[in-house]
């Protein structure tokens, strides 16, 4: 199983965890980014547990719009169902053209600074990759398997939970994953509103003219987004390919 | 026992199947043939409900159809279609066990059924039962289909084209299979074709369908001796049906008093295939031998000539 990709993300991830525990190891290969006598590794509070804070918002936000969108698709997707498609295709890509600083904006006199707004703008943002996804998979399933699943008298339900989701599942955990990897990302700017994220320390950086902090604090976002989407991947593969896909 | 009384369905103006009465014996194999949009499918998806008529009744022992849920009824009635419907996710052993499964069968009653289902379909339980679908050839998957369809004991089992996705060896081998389970479980099969081949080599009974009206309902040797319409002389293909009235006969029932020089003939063979070996060997009439190897009589080139003309 080690080959040469999987060695390459062992080895990011080392990097990225003695990174995280010990910065100051690193501080030679940062120190020409910086200007005489200003820090090279961020000061202001532990990377460590910036960026645990940082994935604890990204996985609330992307679970809660992982149970909207998946329930949402389920329900649109059955025949009772139907008519309400186009309502909530049109919701949720409301919540995708939103820009995450807009709802920032507008959620801070609600909700006050802090993590709250940066949940609901990545919930928002999270919620159309994966209802897109849940909904191409649960209506692009083999004619053949439905009609079987019907004809072995299994019931709606057992329908849903026993074939059409474990079938879909790849399809939508694609969904998911592209979901956490935007939103990954665009946490960081939740830190504009005082939510404690990786964001703050590239804007410490942006605000006292360190690029050695701006480029810190987007290298970890940037390998947590890469590891975390090739991980998610392999699960889709190895559930695909037992179903020979 | 099968009684359709009557059945329509409507998809909104157009009528799908026109007023349909049929009734199929218990233990027999009906073959339901007509050209694609005749209706013979919607009328298949009727018996378990997968379509429901718009009116008329359907009786499985003489109990109303209606009587039960759609999925339970679905559960006491076999249902195998083309291209198999297996589901990729799980095993040969959980597919064929599906409906047990659902039935709440005890673990142990399950594993049983799954492997006496298997090994009546020669496939290996301890090979083939952990494998998944994608992992079997096209015949083998089919197989499954079908063990799945009865692995509840269904006393009917519908199938719908269930060989169309099959290359025609396979095909062959898998009719005299299902013919041979059929008499093992003494299951009533209505089977949807639109190959008159396979009709005429499974049916007791063969139900034309034509713009959703069964135009003739009739053993294969009395349809291909009175065909009702022309639709059903041109279905049968008027230069098949000498060949077809031969193949659906056995060598037994032509055999004449006398003997024959050279290789003799099985009296369970076909007469379709006595004439092609007397077609092919050049022969007049060749010795007919009982399945203990007795010889029998003779089966001759003339008295198969006037057997195919439907003269007999």
């Amino acid at each position: 199983m080690l080959r040469l990709p999987n060695l390459f993300r062992l080895l990011a991830l080392t990097v990225l965890i003695a990174f995280l525990v010990q910065p100051q190891w690193f501080e030679p290969l940062l120190r020409p980014l910086v200007q005489e006598n200003a820090p090279a590794i961020y000061n202001q509070g532990s990377l460590l547990q910036l960026t645990l804070l940082h994935l604890r918002t990204v996985a609330i936000a992307t679970a809660g719009a992982t149970v909207v969108a998946l329930a949402l698709a389920i329900l649109v997707t059955r025949t009772s169902g139907a008519e309400f498609l186009p309502l909530s295709r049109s919701l949720v890509n409301i919540g995708q053209t939103f820009p995450p600083v807009a709802v920032l904006a507008l959620a801070v006199p609600i909700f006050g600074f802090g993590e709250k707004p940066t949940l609901i703008a990545l919930f928002l943002y999270g919620l159309l990759p994966i209802f897109e996804n849940a909904l191409t998979g649960l209506t692009t399933l083999p004619q053949s398997i439905m009609e079987a699943a019907r004809g072995t008298g299994m019931t709606g339900r057992q329908r849903l939970l026993k074939i059409e989701l474990p079938l879909a599942m790849p399809v939508i955990l694609a969904g998911i994953r592209l979901s956490v990897v935007i939103s990954l990302a665009t946490a960081t700017i939740g830190s504009t509103v005082a939510a404690r994220t990786l964001g703050e320390v590239i804007i410490a950086g942006l605000q006292s003219n360190n690029l050695a902090f701006v480029v810190q604090g987007g290298l970890i976002v940037a390998v947590l987004a890469v590891l975390i989407h090739d991980a998610l991947q392999a699960a889709e593969r190895s559930l695909g390919s037992r179903m020979g896909r | 026992m099968i009684e359709i009384e009557g059945i329509t369905k409507r998809y909104g103006e157009t009528t799908v199947v026109r007023d349909v009465s049929l009734t199929i014996a218990p233990r027999t194999v009906t073959v339901i043939v007509g050209t694609s949009g005749s209706g013979k499918t919607t009328l298949l998806r009727m018996i378990n409900r997968l379509v429901e008529p718009t009116s008329g009744k359907i009786r499985l022992d003489g109990e109303d159809n209606r009587s039960l849920p759609g999925y339970e009824l679905r559960r006491r009635i076999g249902y195998a279609i083309q291209g198999h419907g297996l589901f990729p996710h799980r095993t040969v052993a959980q597919n064929i066990a599906t409906v047990p499964t659902l039935l709440g069968w005890d673990r142990a009653r399950i594993d049983a059924k799954v492997a006496e289902l298997l090994t009546l379909f020669q496939l290996d339980p301890a090979a083939f039962g952990p494998r998944y679908p994608h992992e079997l050839s096209g015949g083998q998957q089919q197989r499954v289909g079908v063990a799945r369809a009865l692995a509840a004991e269904p006393k009917v089992l519908l199938m719908d084209e269930p060989f169309g996705a099959l290359d025609p060896i396979i095909r062959a081998k898998a009719q005299d299979d299902l013919l041979a389970i059929q008499k093992h479980f003494e299951t009533t099969i209505v089977l949807v074709t639109h190959d008159m081949e396979e009709a005429f080599h499974l049916a007791d009974r063969i139900a034309v369908m034509d713009k959703g009206e069964v135009v003739q309902y009739a053993t294969p040797a009395e349809m291909l001796v009175k065909p009702a319409t022309g639709f059903v002389e041109s279905l049968i293909g008027a230069g098949e049906r000498p060949f077809r009235l031969l193949a659906i006969e056995a060598v037994a029932s032509a055999v004449e008093p006398g003997t024959a020089e050279g290789e003799a003939i099985s009296s369970a063979a076909s007469q379709r295939e006595a004439l092609s070996t007397l077609l092919w060997s050049g022969r007049k009439a060749l010795p007919v031998v009982g399945p203990d190897g007795v010889l029998l009589g003779k089966v001759s080139l003339d008295g198969l000539a006037q057997r195919a003309a439907g003269r007999s």
